[in-house]
């Protein structure tokens, strides 16, 4: 017998008992729809996490100082002021590191400002006229600041879009003097929108001159560069700059223990690696958690086979009396089980795949949930498994079928 | 005797069934010849191991002793998928029940061996000629349910003759069929016997033998008589399609 005659006979197998191939269907569909949705999910979550250690900017390699200790207590990551601007004119050497575009220093300072009547908080970042273009921002008005002003330490600032909106009440900010920490500043451009960040909120920021900051900002902590931030050439230079990096400063502090360096450096790769190692693992854990109703589905349709193989004991006895063979029977039930199951898993892929359409403009707190992202692996996957699963538990009721006795078959009422 | 040579030869064949701690002897000793074109009844009350004969016949069983040799061959040396190509090819089943499978037309039920045999060279022409002869073309698509006994009956023996095997094998075609569809079925199987098909006929009813050219009596597992008799309704007799063509109509 042919698998176009299997099939044929399965189809009218199956279309013989509607209600009850359409509840066995059923398990299947749930069982693949949770899958494609629940890895869908995952994968939009990894996807808008990646996006957003993206935003960071691009091939970047961030130097921390180590931690220090006072009286034998750690002070905490990047606690030290072991980095300063000798290490990050040597980092820009080109001669020394041919891989990055250039490194700048950043110095935080905390910035309650005001403007005219209005307040708000931001965090106030000092650095140079590089840090736009190697943290990504886009300037939307106005302009950055410049080189000079670094050098002679103007007061002017830079802002982020969220201070936009909550300092100058649609009012264009460009040439508005403001307040931060009491010291006034102009307003000589603001960055374009980043949009929402899990990492924290990357347009609630106010950047200066780093000479600005060390004077009027950082009180009595002096020069302190509290980060280094590193633009590598390429994606592809990004390790090599790191390498680069690391050497500069372990000779320059004259580090003694390179296992022991009183620097730490980290790369956007490394903070991918971690979020998508995350990610990845709530994917797996949502995936295998739906996986378990696709075996509940698997064992549904054994269930029902065995059922319908009893029932056609004597339909089996005489298709075997007629002249079909051991694997003419068990093919025509193995079909018919993959048939149940991958129609099931057919339609549990467009079920699971509209529902993660509707997902990404469904409105929570603060905005939408993230978009899920249907994989065409995961999709294949699924139709194949829900086959397999067919497959594997139609294996025991169709061998059973074909296993039959033809006179006992015959005999069976 | 007849000097032609034995389309069915069994020699000593019995058959034993174990049921549980009980060895129940079914078949003692037969010895039997049949040769092509004969039209031959097996007559028997229940327990006479007339059905177990019929298995063995049909190559659904294989003798615990003795050889089955069909048309030449020793039964006994096949694997199951052999004797199912031998039942699919040679042998033509017709029951007491029918045994038709539900939920498909009589023209699938009748194409069924085909597709067993993997042989789909004009299959469906094939399937509807088979309805023709026994006078059901016009009910090629309708289901069992919808068919009457007789007409569920010649269906069966449409499915039994489409591989053109050597035996048409009818257990008790009869028993489930009130008295004229019974007639119009043994005259069918008169006609087929006219047109040289070999046919072997299990029954109880003595009526029904009479239309055999050969009676096999069983009893206790073992031949009691075999006797050869003008059959009832010879050469000649009312054609059985003409009426059958009109019964269909009706």
């Amino acid at each position: 017998m042919s698998v176009g005659e299997a099939l044929r006979l399965a189809w009218q197998g199956l279309l013989a008992n509607r209600l009850r191939s359409g509840l066995t269907m059923l398990g299947i569909l749930i069982g693949v729809g949770a899958v494609i949705l629940l890895v869908a999910v995952g994968n939009g979550a990894s996807i808008k996490v990646q996006n957003q250690v993206q935003a960071l900017g691009s091939n970047i390699v961030y130097i921390y100082p180590s931690s220090t200790k006072a009286g034998g207590v750690s002070q905490g990551f990047g606690s030290g002021s072991t980095l300063t601007q000798a290490d990050v004119n040597a980092l820009n050497d080109r001669s020394q590191a041919p891989d990055i575009v250039t490194a700048i220093p950043v110095a935080q300072a905390s910035g309650n400002m005001t403007w005219q009547n209005q307040n708000w908080f931001a965090q106030t970042t000092g650095s140079t006229q590089d840090f736009a273009q190697v943290r990504a921002y886009d300037i939307k008005t106005g302009a950055m600041f410049t080189a000079a002003d670094v050098t002679s330490s103007s007061k002017v600032v830079v802002v982020g879009q969220t201070v936009v909106d909550n300092l100058f009440q649609g009012q264009d900010p460009v040439g508005q003097q403001i307040k931060i920490n009491r010291v006034t500043f102009t307003v000589v451009g603001t960055f374009a929108s980043k949009g929402s960040a899990a990492l924290g909120n990357q347009d609630n920021v106010a950047v200066v001159p780093i000479t600005t900051a060390w004077n009027y900002l950082t009180g009595g902590r002096g020069k302190n560069i509290s980060q280094i931030v590193i633009q590598a050439t390429s994606a592809d230079t990004v390790k090599a700059a790191q390498t680069e990096a690391t050497n500069i400063l372990l000779n320059l502090h004259q580090v003694a223990d390179p296992t022991n360096p009183d620097f730490t450096s980290q790369s956007q790769q490394d903070i991918l690696n971690a979020t998508s190692q995350i990610t990845g693992t709530l994917t797996v854990l949502l995936g295998a958690i739906a996986a378990i109703s696709l075996v509940v589905g698997g064992i549904g349709i054994m269930n029902i086979m065995l059922v319908t193989v009893t029932e056609r004991t004597r339909e089996i006895g005489i298709r075997k009396a007629i002249g079909a063979r051991r694997r003419d029977i068990l093919l025509q039930f193995l079909i018919e089980s993959m048939v149940l199951s991958g129609l099931g898993g057919l339609l549990g892929i467009a079920a699971g795949w509209l529902i993660a359409l509707q997902i990404g403009s469904i409105k929570i707190a603060g905005g939408t949930l993230p978009q899920p992202v249907v994989s065409i692996p995961s999709v294949l996957l699924a139709f194949g498994v829900s086959v397999g699963i067919g497959l594997f538990f139609g294996i025991y009721p169709a061998n059973r079928a074909a296993g039959l006795h033809p006179i006992e078959a015959l005999r069976y009422e | 005797m007849d000097s032609r040579q034995p389309l069915i030869s069994l020699n000593g064949v019995t058959k034993v069934y174990r049921m549980g701690e009980i060895e129940v002897q079914a078949l003692r000793g037969i010895d039997l010849q049949i040769v092509e074109g004969e039209f031959i009844a097996i007559m028997g009350a229940s327990g006479s191991g007339k059905s177990t004969l019929m298995n063995l016949i049909g190559c659904l069983d294989t003798p615990s002793e003795g050889t089955y040799l069909l048309e030449d061959v020793d039964v006994a040396e096949l694997d199951d998928d052999s004797l199912a190509m031998i039942r699919n090819l040679r042998i033509g089943f017709v029951f007491q029940s029918f045994n038709l499978i539900p939920r498909s037309t009589a023209l699938h039920n009748v194409e069924m061996p085909l597709i067993y045999a993997g042989d789909s060279a004009q299959r469906l022409e094939r399937a509807l000629a088979a309805l023709d002869l026994v006078g059901l073309a016009d009910r090629a698509h309708h289901q069992p349910s919808e068919l009457s006994g007789g007409q569920q009956q010649r269906v069966a023996i449409a499915r039994a003759l489409i591989t053109e095997p050597a035996i048409l094998l009818a257990d008790e075609p009869t028993g489930n069929l009130d008295t004229e569809s019974s007639l119009e079925i043994m005259r069918l199987l008169t006609r087929l016997n006219e047109q040289g098909r070999t046919i072997v006929l299990i029954t109880h009813e003595g009526d029904i033998a009479t239309f055999a050219s050969r009676v096999v009596r069983l009893r206790d597992g073992l031949i009691l008589s075999d006797d050869r008799q003008v059959p009832r309704e010879p050469a000649g007799a009312e054609a059985p399609s003409e009426q059958a063509a009109a019964e269909a109509v009706s």
